[in-house]
């Protein structure tokens, strides 16, 4: 009995403690919210909201409700996380490996890439991007088309719209094209295990993604447009484009330093993981005669990617908890819309404040499911 | 056992330290803001971030502006010092939260007067300090002189947090122009964006519009246009629930005002104490007991006219002399064809 009082007590009296503070700080708002006369509710977010925003992935206007609003910011953090994020780690796999080079230049590149963007607060980094490379962008008059058909300028980057007909009978044609490739591949590694007899898989595979959506173009009746941006002009000396699709200069350069800056984290990642994998490992793999590029494939990434995994899980966090910089350029994120403007507008700061918080717990949450689902998949499978 | 002890001292502690918050937050409720502005020695103050004119800090840290001298004009009310203030930059995002948390206890910051801020959040608006109205600057290059010039396409540059983005709104609606909106949380990042060609048009208050002007690469390549879409009644905020520091904001206002409807100004003050006029001595504290209502001396309006001036020096010192806006227009005396006009000190 005595045993069990000393294990429980401690902790008795700490959840106690957490439960009287959390209660305090509950009572305390309550009392002064009653006090100042703030009426707490969420009601609001059926409210028309009344104010525009910049960019926005659903249809949207001021004549939506907050909870539309809510919802345009949320999209708009996670379009800009996802881009960050592949970005991201594309350049930091390259980085990480070239980090890795014998050749001195390569090496010394990657290190110095690293050193360099890694050191340097984020928020500068942003506002070097937004603003000083802005500044450099020409107006929409003076933009050199590119490939004659895009225009980068200081108002965004425009480029051509893909008008499609019949585009569901080409998202099968990719569909089957993706089915294929993964039967003939699971196929393939049967008939190597059985007979030891190597096929073309991934000439096979390129064959494929392109002929079967060649093919709908051709035989399927699908026909694919473009609208190319037009200049237009509003004023004497103010121009825009019309037309295409428009990728605003914020979104462009909070997806660019987010994403140059959490390369560098990934990219020591990727090289911590691959010197994490024994030498005689890669010498053993070596003996037994298969190429460089199948011991890095075979023997090297399997192992290396144990070792990655966890710690780009949090650079993955960390790349979506900072977007939420975007308030600084007027990306209209989930902070900027709605704990910025519709926060300001409607006054319910505990309510939005507690909305964007919990969202973004479960952001992060579910990025860290997803990871770590992956990183067991990918664990030593004990038999 | 000795481990619980210590445990059960730092609860027992904790427990203590939460209960004095609570009764004291429970007490207390009859002007609070005062006794505690008394207590502390100064006057907390919410002002801007930086708009010259309304409030403005220099290299060496000292705040002008005619937002700022509402602030000076009650710490030299309720301290005797218009010195003892504690100024506290904001942006438009964090001032209303900031008031209401009761981390400042004026909020003087080109803030416009709306019936949803007064009526919702907690707060009260205690008079007009400045009359103001929306307008939009552009490029003179750009050769629009109107905003009926403006055409499908537009990108407007502005700040988040405030009623310009939604006259923004009301006023592209109601030309049925459709535009880009492009926010920033702070000033000085619009400023930046705009000036760099980012957007066609930089959007708010024409009094912060002629302010803002001043930070360009080159003012004179910009131009205010004439229209004003909207109407910004600019002025003080204080927390709702204490009426009595309530009215010592609003009076300190008043006084100004006044003052300057009287004829008395910083230099003068001490010789209208013998004037005939019996509405120029309760404003200079030679009549009546114009202090004890709000538990304060009766020199208190004197004090603000001798150390900060009346509304019409504070004016002329902060706006029409850093050349922001010369013409008074709308912020001139009703006397003098203005709309200027409070209620009488009596």
């Amino acid at each position: 009995m005595n045993f069990k009082l000393k294990d429980i007590g401690p902790q008795l009296i700490t959840v106690l403690a957490v439960v009287l503070v959390f209660g305090f700080f509950t009572y305390n708002a309550q009392v002064n919210m009653e006090n100042r006369g703030i009426d707490f509710g969420y009601g609001f977010l059926s409210q028309e909201s009344s104010f525009d925003v910049q960019f926005s992935l659903i249809e949207y206007d001021g004549s939506h409700s907050y909870f539309r609003a809510y919802l345009v910011g949320l999209l708009n953090t996670i379009l800009v996380s996802v881009i960050g994020i592949v970005l991201a780690t594309i350049l930091g796999v390259i980085v990480g490996i070239a980090r890795l080079s014998p050749n001195y230049l390569i090496n010394k590149f990657a290190a110095f890439y690293v050193e360099f963007f890694r050191n340097i607060p984020l928020l500068l980094q942003i506002f070097f991007w937004y603003f000083a490379a802005l500044r450099a962008l020409p107006l929409p008059q003076d933009a050199e088309p590119m490939l004659g058909i895009s225009y980068l300028t200081i108002k965004g980057l425009y480029v051509p719209a893909f008008i499609w007909q019949n585009f569901n009978i080409f998202f099968y044609s990719v569909v089957a094209a993706i089915i294929a490739i993964i039967v003939i591949r699971t196929y393939a590694k049967k008939v190597q295990e059985n007979q030891g007899k190597q096929a073309p898989v991934l000439l096979i595979s390129i064959g494929l993604i392109l002929i079967l959506p060649l093919l709908s173009f051709l035989i399927g009746g699908v026909k694919l447009s473009f609208e190319i941006p037009v200049l237009k002009q509003l004023a004497t000396t103010s121009f825009i484009y019309e037309g295409g699709v428009s990728l605003p200069p914020e979104l462009i350069a909070l997806a660019l330093s987010l994403s140059l800056y959490t390369a560098t984290f990934i990219a020591e990642c990727v090289r911590a993981g691959i010197q994490g994998v024994g030498k005689g490992q890669k010498e053993a793999a070596a003996s037994i005669g298969l190429n460089p590029n199948q011991v890095l494939k075979l023997v090297v990434m399997p192992q290396a990617l144990r070792i990655i995994i966890p710690p780009t899980t949090n650079q993955y966090l960390n790349l979506t908890k900072n977007s939420s910089l975007a308030a600084a350029i007027a990306y209209p994120d989930l902070v900027l819309v709605f704990a910025g403007t519709a926060l300001m507008q409607t006054g319910k700061a505990i309510e939005i404040v507690s909305i964007t918080m919990f969202t973004y717990l479960t952001l992060s949450i579910s990025i860290s499911i997803l990871m770590n689902w992956y990183n067991k998949k990918i664990a030593i499978q004990e038999k | 056992m000795f481990k619980y002890l210590k445990q059960l001292t730092s609860l027992v502690a904790m427990v203590a330290v939460l209960f004095t918050f609570t009764t004291e937050t429970m007490a207390a409720k009859k002007s609070k803001t005062l006794k505690n502005t008394q207590k502390k020695g100064f006057v907390r103050c919410g002002v801007s971030q930086g708009l010259p004119g309304f409030s403005n800090a220099d290299a060496a840290g000292n705040w002008t502006g005619i937002d700022v001298d509402v602030c000076r004009a009650v710490a030299a009310a309720v301290l005797g010092d218009a010195n003892k203030v504690k100024f506290t930059p904001l942006s438009a995002k964090e001032r209303f939260t900031a008031l209401t948390s009761g981390e400042i206890d004026i909020l003087s910051r080109n803030t416009t007067w709306t019936l949803s801020r007064d009526a919702d959040i907690g707060l009260t608006f205690v008079g007009v300090n400045f009359y103001d109205g929306q307008g939009f600057m552009v490029r003179k290059s750009s050769g629009i002189t109107s905003t009926s010039q403006f055409k499908d396409g537009i990108s407007a540059c502005t700040n988040i947090g405030t009623t310009t983005e939604l006259n923004m709104r009301d006023f592209f609606n109601s030309k049925g122009i459709s535009y880009e909106p492009v926010a920033f949380e702070k000033a000085d990042e619009v400023v930046a964006a705009y000036d760099a060609g980012r957007c066609d048009t930089y959007t708010t208050d024409k009094s912060g519009l002629a302010a803002q002007r001043t930070k360009m690469t080159n003012p004179d390549d910009h131009i205010v246009l004439p229209e004003t879409v909207s109407k910004e009644p600019l002025g003080p905020v204080v927390r709702q629930g204490d009426s009595v520091w309530e009215d010592i904001v609003r009076w300190s206002l008043n006084t100004m005002i006044e003052a300057e409807e009287y004829g008395i100004t910083s230099a003068n003050a001490d010789s209208m104490k013998t004037s005939d006029n019996p509405q120029i001595k309760r404003l200079v504290g030679a009549e009546g007991e114009m202090g004890a209502a709000f538990g304060l001396d009766n020199e208190w309006n004197l004090r603000i006219i001798k150390q900060v001036g009346n509304y019409g020096e504070s004016y002329k010192r902060n706006i029409a002399d850093t050349g922001i806006l010369p013409d008074r227009g709308p912020n001139e005396l009703w006397t003098k064809g203005g709309i200027l006009y409070v209620p009488p000190s009596r």
